[in-house]
């Protein structure tokens, strides 16, 4: 583990691990490496873990603690010492390798409202768009916002476009979206910001499925480009 | 074996104490918004604590009981009558076949829970009754009630020795839940963030009351108060949020995560609700206000044993209470 590792208290049943203040796939791959130690060594009373960019947040039952640390200390410096206690096996451990996904998408204008102005804004041809958008590996870096909903980055430094300054009532599911140098995946109909510029036919959550998420943090993801005809065929009832 | 909606309230849902194992996936705990009432509501009928009832916010639905139950209603006071005849929240009461139940006035707290003993047959999804609206799963059909729908229980339950014959029987005992909710002033402990505020809006956060504003629901709870400011702008990167965590937005106000909060967020965190602080924001109702009150980890995690002491205390109580009832009644002991 880095030097650079902070502890923090994130409400009275959970504690957040954060590694450095940047976003990058090499301080991720430490997140997940103790993201999965403690999914294979839980600790009693730990009930969820929830890995992000560059922190690892778990949420307890301090009840579940107390029962076992007594009056001599809270339960929250009861898991921060405990934390404390595992980080040293982290670093030799490496990540599961990364589950390599192709996720098809059509950049069909009529399924993509901002790739025009996001390749005008660009200097960019919606071809040129399309092209930069499949040819980069992404990193699934945390999933949140909505039950499945991938944050994946980077994005070539020419497609990186911010949120739009107010955001869509109605985003249809499946939407492919650009904020930043993120893209993502929006899981459900919802509201959202996020520059569109196609669409997955795929089920990204699916509640019928013992797993119902499409994808899971630390995948590694390429997007292929199809036509509206093969996006119609493929789509998901 | 079954209640039919009436007529359907404004949203009223099936909670458990919350889904939990899935959050890295971006799947929410949700389960009720108060989960003292949620466990009492269960104590009081001889349920294991985390059964799921049924949540209701004003106006609530009218309920046809098909079959006689043993229910209890905890959380807000609603007026509810049975029959038209007024009848007690946290309190046992046997109904039979064919009677009516309604809330007919406000009167205290936001949520009412309404639990039957023995449970609502409801299938599970990731190990949890509790409804999530987005994934349209869980509860009673991943959905709000609605006018028509008919919800079974899991087991019938034969009440005649208790209702000889009437048509509901309050029984004689109530849940004491008064140090169960702590409504003066709500504890906060700070946030990952509340250092990066100027000396001004700390002072603020603490000092001033903040309204709860029209537009709060289960996700969250929007403050309409003092505008709050950081002292550098600030680029935070996104991670885990809990129920609870107190945000502040880009326009200065602040919003409380509630039950139905998302997994992660960016926005500066300035303080965490602690979990025994919840339930009593979970009764407030918009137009309502609140302050702050610094406190610290011990105090907070005081309070959690304390409230899971009384819970259990309560548990205790009403089985001792309510067996000869039941014992007599369907054979359970």
């Amino acid at each position: 583990m880095p030097n650079l590792v902070t502890i923090h208290p994130t409400n009275d049943h959970a504690l957040t691990i954060q590694l450095g203040d940047a976003i990058n796939p090499i301080t991720h791959q430490k997140i997940l490496s103790l993201f999965q130690y403690l999914q294979q060594h839980p600790f009693a009373g730990l009930i969820d873990i929830i890995p992000a960019y560059n922190t690892l947040t778990v949420v307890y039952d301090p009840i579940t603690i107390k029962n076992f640390t007594g009056k001599s200390q809270t339960a929250a410096h009861w898991v921060e010492t405990h934390i404390k206690s595992i980080l040293p096996n982290i670093g030799e451990q490496a990540a599961a390798a990364a589950r390599q996904l192709k996720v098809p998408v059509c950049y069909h204008p009529s399924l993509a409202p901002d790739i025009e102005a996001l390749a005008q804004q660009h200097n960019l041809t919606i071809r040129e768009v399309i092209h930069l958008h499949t040819t980069t590996t992404y990193n699934v870096y945390m999933l949140g916002f909505l039950p499945g909903f991938p944050y994946m980055a980077s994005v070539h430094e020419r497609l990186a476009t911010p949120r739009k300054p107010s955001p869509r009532k109605n985003v249809p599911a499946g939407s492919v979206g650009i904020a930043g140098n993120q893209t993502g995946i929006y899981p459900f109909a919802s509201p959202g910001g996020w520059q569109l510029i196609g669409q997955t036919p795929l089920t990204i959550f699916d509640a019928t499925k013992k797993q119902p998420a499409f994808f899971q943090p630390g995948d590694s993801v390429q997007f292929y480009a199809i036509t509206i005809d093969e996006f119609h065929q493929t789509r998901q009832p | 074996m079954s209640i039919h909606i009436i007529k359907a309230g404004l949203a009223d849902a099936f909670y458990d104490n919350g889904r939990y194992g899935y959050q890295h996936l971006g799947v929410n705990p949700g389960g009720t918004m108060d989960v003292a009432a949620l466990q009492t509501a269960n104590a009081l009928v001889w349920n294991p604590p985390n059964e799921a009832v049924l949540e209701m916010h004003f106006p609530a639905a009218t309920i046809h009981f098909n079959q006689p139950a043993l229910i209890a209603l905890t959380g807000a006071d609603f007026t509810a009558t049975i029959n038209q005849q007024p009848i007690p929240i946290n309190t046992p009461i046997a109904v039979s076949e064919g009677v009516e139940l309604k809330c007919t006035k406000p009167l205290s707290g936001a949520r009412t829970y309404l639990s039957v003993s023995g449970g609502f047959a409801l299938t599970p999804w990731l190990n949890s009754c509790s409804t999530n609206l987005v994934c349209q799963a869980g509860g009673f059909n991943g959905r709000t009630l609605q006018t028509g729908d008919v919800v079974n229980f899991k087991s019938p339950i034969n009440l005649s020795p208790i209702l000889t014959q009437k048509p509901f029987r309050i029984l004689p005992f109530r849940a004491s839940v008064h140090q169960l909710h702590h409504y003066q002033n709500i504890h906060i402990l700070p946030g990952n963030h509340y250092h990066f505020l100027t000396q001004q809006s700390q002072q603020n956060l603490l000092s001033q009351t903040f309204t709860i504003a029209a537009n709060s629901n289960r996700m969250g709870y929007r403050l309409h108060g003092t505008q709050l400011s950081l002292q550098h702008p600030t680029n935070i990167i996104s991670s885990a949020v809990t129920k609870g965590t107190i945000q502040l937005l880009p326009s200065g106000q602040l919003i409380i995560l509630m039950a139905d909060h998302q997994t992660t967020g960016g926005y500066p965190v300035v303080g965490h609700v602690p979990s025994a602080f919840v339930d009593a924001l979970a009764q407030c109702r918009p137009t309502q206000t609140i302050q702050f009150a610094l406190t610290d980890f011990a105090s907070a995690e005081a309070a959690l044993t304390s409230r899971h002491l009384h819970l259990l205390q309560l548990q205790n109580a009403c089985t001792f209470r309510i067996k000869p009832f039941l014992t007599n009644a369907n054979g359970r002991s």
